[in-house]
Formats: structure tokens, C-alpha cells, sequence
């Protein structure tokens, strides 16, 4: 499995810990549990042979609030979360959703090609599809037979 | 309100009564729940979950609000997972009266609002001190 480092604080210290949690998942097999990371939002990183997928929950915040960049390997999420103030004459009896801004740094896996990034928003879900260049993508070998 | 940084918040499973026919996991959607004299407005956080994937019931002053998530492409191999992936559900015990005709509930980049209007009864009402 590549790895993949956050330039945030900590960042040391997150590399620990992903460590620590392959070689926990290499011993037990079980489920792989998600990882506790410190910088918002979190994400699920994914691949086929010919993409790198980077998913992220961002409930409520609209498109036009996103800022997603991409310099070689880094990709850089950032943007703002914002809860509409409910005009007067509210009572508010249960306030668990935050509000703010967020900015995200990830080192991708593998290489990929700036130009053919694609991202999309759906129920709150943003899926940023990369595409892999041909040097990296993996290519079928046929074995010829003497 | 000033600017702050937003935390990332590891997601809560919601406690389950019996075991659940299909596999997967379910959570806890973060909440706000506000009144207006008019009605009382719950807002989830859902995300995955699409506007017809979203059931409401409302029995007995028990709300139950349940959001399916659809499981992310299968070809594509995990490399890395920070937050989980599982459907939504969590129950409230309404104390207002609520005019169950009335519920109006919209999903938008999926957030959950639900309006419910107040029964007439229930709305608050001035009550006017005469004197002399």
C-alpha cells in the first residue's frame, strides 16, 4: 500500500500511528478501522487501474464554497461550511453541527495528470476523480508462446 | 460569528435494538433542532444520502429519522479510510404537538430539514392582562 503524508502538524506523529495501524490490520485481518486525523475533512482514498479517487464527507456546503487545487502530488481542499443563522424568535434545543472553514493538504499516492481532475458534488458527498498517467497506469502483459 | 476552524468529528454508531437484517453499519447524524413559534425544525447531517433515501416516521411523539447511504463502487480498491461508511438513523421524543399533515422535509447536498408546524393548540398564544 502506498503511503500518503498530510503536510499538517503532526504529521510525524500520523505517520506513526498509520503504521501502526497497518501492521495491526496485517496481524489481525479484520475490518480496517478508519484513523483518527486531526485536520477536516476526512477522506477516503481509493484507486482502479486507471484513477485515483478521493472522496470526501462535506455535508452542506455548497460548490461555489469549495477551493480544490492540485500542484504534482499535493492536493489541496479548502473551503467553508456554513449554517445559515436562523432568524429571531428561535429556541434552539439541540446544536451539534459546526460551522467554519476547512483547509486540507494530501500527498496523493501515486502520480497523477493535473489537467484530467474532475470533482463533483452529490448529497454532500464531493468525489474528486484523478486521472492516472500512462507511466503508472498497470499494463496487461501477454505471454507469447515459442 | 467568528471565523473558526472546523474539527473533524469521528462518527457515532447509533445504539441498536436487535440485530439488523442486512450488514453494515449505522450512525448517529449530527443534529441542530430549533422552534419558532410557528413549528420545530430538525437539521441532519446525512451525507450520502440522497432525498428519496431518506424515511420519516413520526408515531406517538416518536420521531424516527432513517437515511440508506448506497455503498461506493465496488472494482475500486480502499487505500486509505478515514471516515466510515454506513446508513444513518437516530430517534427524538417530540414533546410539542405537531401537526403531522403538515411535515415538510427537503435534502439538499445531503442535509436534512424537517418542518414540522405546530398544532394550533400548541402555538404559543399572548395572553392579554386587562386592567382596571
Amino acid at each position: 500500500m502506498p503511503i500518503f503524508f498530510d503536510y499538517e502538524p503532526f504529521q510525524e506523529w500520523e505517520r506513526i500511528q498509520r503504521q501502526m495501524d497497518r501492521l495491526m490490520q496485517g496481524m489481525a485481518g479484520a475490518e480496517r478501522l478508519p484513523r483518527r486525523v486531526g485536520v477536516y475533512p476526512l477522506v477516503n482514498i481509493s484507486e482502479d487501474p486507471d484513477h485515483i479517487f478521493v472522496r470526501a464527507e462535506l455535508p452542506g456546503v455548497n460548490p461555489e464554497d469549495l477551493d480544490i487545487t492540485i500542484k504534482e502530488q499535493q492536493l489541496a481542499l479548502r473551503g467553508e461550511r456554513k449554517i445559515p443563522t436562523a432568524e429571531k424568535d428561535v429556541n434552539y434545543h439541540r446544536r451539534e453541527r459546526e460551522s467554519g472553514f476547512f483547509r486540507r493538504i494530501l500527498r496523493l499516492p501515486a502520480q497523477v495528470e493535473p489537467e484530467k481532475v474532475e470533482a463533483a458534488c452529490k448529497d454532500g458527498i464531493l468525489t474528486i476523480t484523478l486521472a492516472k498517467p500512462a507511466v503508472v497506469k498497470p499494463r496487461q502483459i501477454t505471454v507469447k508462446s515459442a | 460569528m467568528a471565523e473558526q476552524e472546523l474539527k473533524p468529528q469521528v462518527k457515532e454508531e447509533a445504539p441498536t435494538k436487535g440485530e439488523r437484517v442486512r450488514p453494515g453499519r449505522v450512525f448517529l447524524p449530527a443534529v441542530d433542532i430549533f422552534e419558532t413559534p410557528q413549528a420545530l425544525v430538525l437539521v441532519a447531517d446525512m451525507p450520502g444520502v440522497a432525498g428519496d433515501a431518506v424515511t420519516l416516521d413520526l408515531k406517538e411523539n416518536l420521531l424516527t429519522i432513517y437515511g440508506k447511504v448506497s455503498p461506493p463502487p465496488e472494482k475500486e480498491t480502499l487505500l486509505a479510510q478515514e471516515y466510515a461508511i454506513g446508513d444513518y438513523y437516530r430517534e427524538f421524543q417530540v414533546g410539542e404537538l405537531i401537526d403531522k399533515d403538515k411535515i415538510g422535509a427537503t435534502v439538499k447536498n445531503g442535509v436534512l430539514t424537517l418542518t414540522m408546524p405546530k398544532a394550533e393548540k400548541a402555538k404559543p398564544r399572548r395572553i392579554e392582562v386587562k386592567t382596571g
